[in-house]
């Protein structure tokens, strides 16, 4: 038996090791994300002050397990796949090590196990960020401290494969771009599991009494600098697959290696910074400190993350553009498949992690400016616009490329998954968008009741307030409904969806005999070649190859400049403090 | 021919920079320096900014400090909770516990008053409403602020860090008279 398989469509060589840790992974994370999705509901649908659903303290039950199911075991479970992949298949490469992969796999597995039977028993309702000195139970950090470990292995197989790679010479040239900015993902992952380690290690020996105290100002600016720097993992992860995205639907390669590839450089220098935008209303914490580390330095991060919103559209733009669609300057765009999921997944993602995530983020990291939005619910409204349709509907379009290629089953319901895309991120705009407005008139975040029943004294809300997080809660059902549709299609097509016979795969691995040895049992692919030079031509206008992705770019440069002053007007305007 | 291709050039930081992605980087680059620069630039000229004065201490002796400002300038109680009024200018503080804002206070308004705040036992959140002024408040930590009301009335202080079951029936209040 050969050690590699092809896939005949896509004409990527899969590991047969590394194909069933990918699958293992990638299903891992989906149950995980149907777990966050059904909690998703309780949550929002107690926020929604009219139906207030579930009582208080399910409500911080169901709060907690939702932002770790889906931040964490989701997320994480699914980046190890895109590790594996960008390794081991991108360069044709055999894993290093499957047998400790299995394990890092069955520690996370135990892990993920562990910290929700502790969250839902209903005694470590913590939320994710379990400040102290307020307590979970052990198994609450002992599961993550177990899941964490698995992870850092993972990071250790995807260096190992690089290696073995770099050494067997099973590929030309340097590693590809998508392998690069994986990399990049990596490296950061071992710096945020070495400050996970940091923080949870003393606060698990401190849930079971081997430590009597863990300062609360320490504590929070370690777990930032391990919850801030694994967001980092989440978009050089994403970014990587909007290039390996427009790839294989486009045949696109980057409008020039230099500036992608030093655009992910700047990730890994300034990416670990930043982790003060979390406590810039701490005490205790000096302005030179909060302002040099907020803005990345001199946003240079911020910066790398403009540069890839400018090159992936960019290079989709340009390889659209030499295959005619050069009317204008959104002929490319226009054509693009808008009902193939792989591809409006991606572009929805893009959009609304720039346009949306990219901007509050840097403006509520913006040192003063937090004074106005710290912990309000336009904080959770944030990152559901970079971490769920910016990562996670990154991640849902690239399933959508992966079931034909890695699993080898036509899609179930494909027409569900067509739609899929847009109802999601229909549904989650409108959740983020009245979020970030019933922020701005200071409605709390992780806050069951913005009635404050119970409480002595009294204060209302602005009516304005229950209505934009009525209409949020609009917004947030019909997110679970397209993630619903999501779980629907991933799963249905791994269980009925039809084979793409034969294949080495995980729910038929045993039973079938692979039918065509040529494709099916190759001991070793033939090298990775390197890219051939294009012959210089110009598609674009006035010397730009990618006019309509420059405008684009200057449309929200032009929102960003203005919402970011936008901003600083109504800081204006609040009591004077110094 | 892509991008999960080895890059075609054998030296790739040689490879070409197409001129709109100069140009962008430039435009980029300019607007994270102006943005960078905005928040010293605020410090001097804004009048909204956090002190950094802040001091170690314990529950303990914070609620000793808070005991001797009620017991001092206590003019009242609403629900049980003291309604302190300090002199104009003053040392005022709150203490924030399992599930209250510890006391109320009535100021003057446009008088600038330094605000000490801490926690008696789990991190809250000071979130002042409908300003909204949204502080971190951590046990073992006071920190000081001067604040200068400018506007007159009756505001919440809502909790907004999570601290357990009770965490949405804690609210405070600030009273602000007119002078
Ligand atoms: C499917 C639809 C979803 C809906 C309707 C939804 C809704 C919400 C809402 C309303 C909150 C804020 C509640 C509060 O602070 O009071 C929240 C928190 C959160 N959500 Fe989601 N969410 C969804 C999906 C996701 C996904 C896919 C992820 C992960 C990628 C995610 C990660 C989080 C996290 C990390 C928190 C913060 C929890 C905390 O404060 O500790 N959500 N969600
Ligand atoms: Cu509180
Ligand atoms: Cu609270």
């Amino acid at each position: 038996m050969g050690q590699f398989r092809q896939c005949p469509d896509s004409g990527f060589f899969f590991d047969k090791s590394a194909d069933r840790l990918m699958k293992a992974n990638a299903v891992a994370g989906i149950v995980a994300l149907l777990i966050a999705g059904v909690l998703a509901l309780g949550v929002i649908l107690t926020r929604w002050q009219s139906i207030h659903l579930l009582p208080a303290d399910t409500f911080y039950t169901v709060l907690t397990a939702h932002g770790i199911n889906g931040l964490i075991f989701w997320i994480i479970f699914f980046e190890i796949a895109v590790l594996y992949f960008a390794s081991s298949t991108l360069l044709r490469c055999r894993l290093a090590a499957p047998k400790w992969a299995w394990a890092g796999f069955g520690l996370m597995l135990s892990g993920a196990i562990m910290n929700n039977i502790a969250v839902l028993s209903g005694k470590s309702s913590v939320m994710m960020t379990s400040y102290v000195p307020m307590q979970a139970q052990p198994h609450f950090y002992l599961g993550l401290i177990l899941f964490a470990v698995g992870a850092l292995i993972a990071c250790f197989v995807f260096f190992g494969t690089l290696v073995i790679a770099k050494d067997e010479k099973t590929y030309e040239g340097s590693v590809p771009l998508v392998t690069f900015g994986a990399l990049t993902a990596a490296i950061i992952a071992v710096f945020t599991i070495a400050s996970g380690a940091i923080v949870l290690i003393p606060t698990f020996l401190w849930s079971i009494g081997y430590i009597a105290h863990i300062d609360a100002a320490m504590y929070r600016v370690i777990w930032w600098a391990f919850g801030h720097s694994s967001q980092q993992i989440n978009v050089a992860a994403h970014v990587s697959i909007w290039y390996l995205i427009i790839g294989v639907l486009f045949g696109a390669r980057p409008m020039s290696e230099k500036v992608s590839r030093f655009a992910f450089l700047l990730y890994i220098l300034f990416l670990q910074l930043a982790a003060a935008h979390h406590i810039l209303t701490d005490p205790g914490l000096s302005s030179e400190w909060k302002i040099f580390n907020t803005s990345y330095a001199m946003y240079l991060a911020v910066l790398a993350s403009l540069i890839h919103g400018l090159t992936v559209p960019g290079s989709m733009e340009v390889a659209q553009r030499s295959k005619g669609l050069t009317k204008g300057l959104f002929e490319w765009l226009r054509k693009a498949p808008w009902g193939n999921p792989v591809f409006s997944g991606f572009f929805i993602s893009l959009v609304v992690f720039g346009f949306i995530g990219g901007i509050t983020g840097v403006v509520m990291g913006t040192e003063q400016i937090n004074l106005i939005i710290h912990n309000t619910i336009y904080v959770p409204a944030h990152f559901h616009a970079t971490v769920v349709v910016g990562t996670s509907l990154t991640f849902m379009a690239l399933t959508y490329l992966l079931i034909p290629v890695l699993f080898r089953r036509q899609t179930f319901l494909p027409r569900v998954a067509q739609w899929q895309p847009y109802v999601f991120s229909a549904g989650m705009v409108t959740l983020i968008l009245f979020q970030l407005g019933a922020g701005t008139l200071g409605v709390s975040r992780r806050h069951w009741d913005m009635g404050f029943s119970g409480a002595t004294l009294s204060f209302d809300y602005a009516g304005t307030a229950y209505m934009m997080m009525a209409v949020s809660g609009v917004g947030g059902v019909l997110a679970v409904l397209g993630g619903g549709m999501f779980i629907v299609v991933a799963v249905g097509s791994l269980i009925f969806g039809k084979k793409l016979e034969p294949s080495a795969g995980f729910l038929q691995s045993f039973a079938l005999a692979p039918l065509a040895p040529e494709v099916y049992d190759i001991e070793q692919p033939e090298i990775l070649k390197r890219a051939e030079k294009l012959p210089v031509e110009e598609h674009g206008s006035s010397g730009f190859h990618a006019p309509g992705t420059f405008v684009l770019a200057m449309i929200l440069l032009v929102c960003f400049v203005v919402y970011y002053f936008i901003n600083w007007d109504y800081l204006s305007s609040v009591w004077p403090m110094s | 021919m892509t991008a999960f291709q080895p890059p075609a050039e054998i030296n790739w930081w040689k490879s070409p920079i197409g001129k709109d992605e100069i140009i962008w980087i430039g435009i980029a680059l300019v607007w994270c320096l102006i943005m960078f620069f905005m928040m010293p630039y605020w410090h001097v000229y804004g009048k909204q900014n956090l002190s950094n004065e802040a001091y170690q201490t314990t529950p303990k002796k914070f609620q000793a400090s808070v005991d001797a400002f009620v017991e001092k300038y206590k003019i009242g109680e609403e629900g049980g909770i003291p309604i302190v009024k300090p002199p104009a200018g003053s040392d005022v503080y709150l203490a924030g516990r399992l599930w209250q804002w510890y006391p109320i206070l009535e100021l003057e308004k446009d008088q600038t008053y330094r605000l000490h705040l801490s926690s008696l036992d789990w991190n809250h959140g000071f979130s002042l409403q409908p300003v909204n002024i949204n502080l971190q408040v951590l046990p073992g930590y006071e920190m000081v602020i001067s604040l200068t009301p400018n506007q007159a009335g009756e505001f919440g202080i809502v909790c907004n860090e999570y601290c357990g079951i009770g965490h949405h029936s804690m609210l405070g209040k600030i009273i602000v008279r007119e002078k």
